[in-house]
């Protein structure tokens, strides 16, 4: 699957967000968000990237595009470190990574055309113009499935399911190697949702493109992804082929995660094994392995010492003391 | 776990909504029975007047613009629909309470989570102050929050998501009522939480024997707490029948349609064989309500679909025992 060099190689990445308090704002801690992620993507694969609120994995998307600074770590986009890439350099860059959103109300603007939201990059990067750009827009609309006469409307006169084929296209508008895609189905209805999904798949093919695919529902990550990365509290705590992961998660995280997504088949009810308690604030950590307050297993050096990632079997990296 | 007599009985219920685009009916004939003890899932996608129909049930349809214009809705032998102002918030959270998708815009920030869980009690059971303070810490421990008594002095942003939807459920039975609606209990939450939340209600649900109405578009969380199933799809029923039956047999296209879109976990051996092949889609989608079209409301969407379909609504029919299905071309397939 992977190419020479991949797409993109993440290093170390770091995102600390100080939290100020009190009448002259002065930092009283950091949110330690992301902390210390490596991953590499290759062309035409998609890495899913799955975990709870708070995990990290939405800021881990938006640092690869810079669109939070990172703190540490190197990003190379097709071998080159683009982590200190100056705006002009990374205009260049951006016409390679493109993100799409989960809400894709909020991200197109109201005033617009859904026309001229698709065919805004192509004139902000000068590549068309005009009515070369019409053109291109009007291809775009019937590769995502929009009929070419909606190209004058405007985002309100489309449904859910069609407004997430606009952010598609106007992400696919530059011909990019690489998409992130924060969350893209999960405010759309499940009928809808297979539609959005089959649609990225089908691209993939097409165009050879790689996904970062960031999302919560981790069936449609086993759906989508070719590998997979659990993150808890900002680390990357067990990253696998995607069969591997789902035939056998050896984190015990992992193992949580998977034993609570209620299964669609009443004959399957399960007496389920299920973590207790909430995920611990990013601002104030556990020491140690940062699962050890909710897990099943944890011993006394999990509570002291943090494991780092270790290859168990071929790609398959867990990091975890007892596995 | 079969009473007697139903504990609430919707009779072809009808919502509408007036709005510039004209008359929006977002719920159209819908009748269900609830029975003492059980939980009924009420599924199907966004605008199908799943949440429309539980919030009428408590009558908090805001009125203009919205109006239940036919039907019953009988508690026991009483029809919630005429009963005066007074008396409906007599019934709202003593025998049918509600929880919410959203805890956080459910509770008032700056009243205490103890104080929001004894208001109940003092209005509907008659304690003072200090009982329902009492009583509040109790029920906070009985939903299994650690430390009840500190958490109950605590205001709604000092919980996490999860403690904040158990001190909603908590609140909710205060008054141990004969019917709980939980609107998308566990959307807003994390896979993890959702499971504890879900594991809560069911727990409660067995120790107090309260009757469940459960509004979800998740069919995973269907399987694994509902007892009976009502699909609705563009205000509609269109197919009801026992969990079991329903997932083994679906029979409305629309049905077959919705379990086959969603994806499945496969873990163990499973994730080996697990298919390569494409999600299916439903064509299309949902009709806006106010300009419904004639005939069945899926037939612009369904394989099925002929000029009978066009033109004609079909009816409910009971096609196998206690499996209901509104299509024209549902036939029984059998065991």
């Amino acid at each position: 699957m992977s190419a020479a060099a991949p797409v993109l190689a993440v290093d170390g990445l770091t995102k600390h967000f100080p939290v100020r308090r009190g009448v002259f704002s002065l930092v009283s801690g950091h949110v330690h968000a992301v902390d210390g992620v490596s991953f590499a993507i290759g062309q035409g694969e998609t890495l899913g990237l799955v975990g709870e609120s708070g995990c990290g994995k939405s800021t881990v998307g938006r640092s690869v595009l810079r669109l939070v600074e990172p703190t540490a770590g190197s990003i190379r986009l097709d071998g080159v470190d683009i982590s200190h890439a100056d705006r002009a350099a990374m205009r260049t860059h951006r016409r390679q990574m493109q993100i799409i959103f989960q809400d894709p109300v909020s991200s197109l603007n109201p005033r617009m055309t859904a026309g001229d939201i698709v065919g805004e990059l192509l004139e902000v990067h000068g590549i068309a113009r005009g009515e070369a750009k019409r053109a291109r827009v009007s291809e775009l609309f019937e590769r995502v499935g929009l009929r070419a006469t909606q190209i004058d409307n405007y985002p309100h006169e489309f449904s859910g399911g069609q407004r997430q084929r606009l952010g598609i296209a106007r992400a696919l508008s530059l011909s990019p190697k690489l998409i992130v895609c924060d969350e893209p189905v999960s405010a759309l209805d499940v009928s809808i949702q297979a539609q959005v999904v089959n649609l990225l798949k089908d691209l993939q093919r097409e165009f050879g493109l790689s996904y970062l695919f960031i999302a919560h529902d981790l069936a449609v990550v086993q759906y989508i992804s070719h590998r997979v990365a659990v993150m808890y509290l900002g680390r990357i705590v067990e990253t696998a082929p995607r069969r591997a992961l789902f035939r056998m998660p050896r984190h015990p995280y992992t193992e949580s995660l998977l034993a609570a997504v209620p299964v669609a088949d009443p004959t399957q009810r399960r007496e389920r094994r299920i973590i207790q308690g909430d995920v611990p604030s990013p601002i104030d950590r556990p020491t140690g392995c940062h699962f050890h307050t909710r897990c099943p297993y944890a011993e006394a050096r999990c509570r002291v010492e943090a494991p780092a990632l270790r290859e168990v079997a071929p790609d398959h990296h867990v990091a975890c003391h007892l596995r | 776990m079969m009473a007697a007599a139903p504990i609430l009985r919707v009779e072809d219920l009808d919502v509408r909504f007036r709005g510039p685009a004209g008359v929006t009916r977002a719920v159209n004939g819908v009748s269900f029975d609830l029975w003492p003890g059980e939980t009924l899932a009420i599924v199907g996608e966004s605008g199908c007047g799943k949440s429309v129909t539980a919030m009428s049930v408590l009558r908090l349809i805001p009125s203009p613009p919205g109006e239940i214009a036919g039907g019953r809705i009988l508690l026991a032998d009483r029809d919630l629909r005429g009963l005066p102002d007074a008396e409906i918030r007599q019934v709202r959270g003593n025998e049918i309470s509600m929880i919410f998708q959203e805890p956080m815009t459910a509770l008032n920030p700056v009243l205490t989570i103890g104080y929001q869980i004894g208001e109940a009690l003092m209005r509907h059971e008659g304690l003072d102050g200090a009982a329902a303070r009492a009583r509040a810490v109790e029920l906070l421990d009985f939903v299994r929050i650690p430390e009840p008594a500190r958490r109950a002095r605590q205001y709604p942003h000092q919980l996490s998501g999860g403690m904040r939807q158990r001190a909603m459920i908590a609140m909710a039975l205060a008054c141990k009522p004969k019917v709980l609606i939980a609107d998308e209990p566990t959307t807003a939450l994390d896979v993890t939480i959702q499971a504890q939340i879900l594991n809560l209600i069911v727990d409660l649900q067995k120790r107090l024997g309260t009757a469940v109405i459960l509004i979800t578009h998740d069919l995973g969380v269907v399987a694994e707490t509902a007892d009976r199933v009502l699909v609705m799809y563009a205000g509609s029923k269109v197919e009801e029948a026992d969990v079991a039956e329903l997932f083994a047999r679906p029979l409305h296209p629309y049905t077959r349609g919705l379990l086959a879109s969603v994806p499945r976990l496969a873990l163990g051996e499973d994730a080996d064989t697990e298919a390569e092949t494409r999600l299916a889609e439903i064509q299309g989608m949902v009709p806006p309500l106010s300009d419904l079209p004639p005939g069945c409301a899926f037939a612009p969407r369904c394989p099925l679909a002929d000029a009978t379909c066009q033109t004609i609504a079909p009816a409910l029919r009971e096609i196998r025992p206690r499996h209901a299905v509104a299509c024209h071309h549902a036939r029984d397939v059998g065991p």
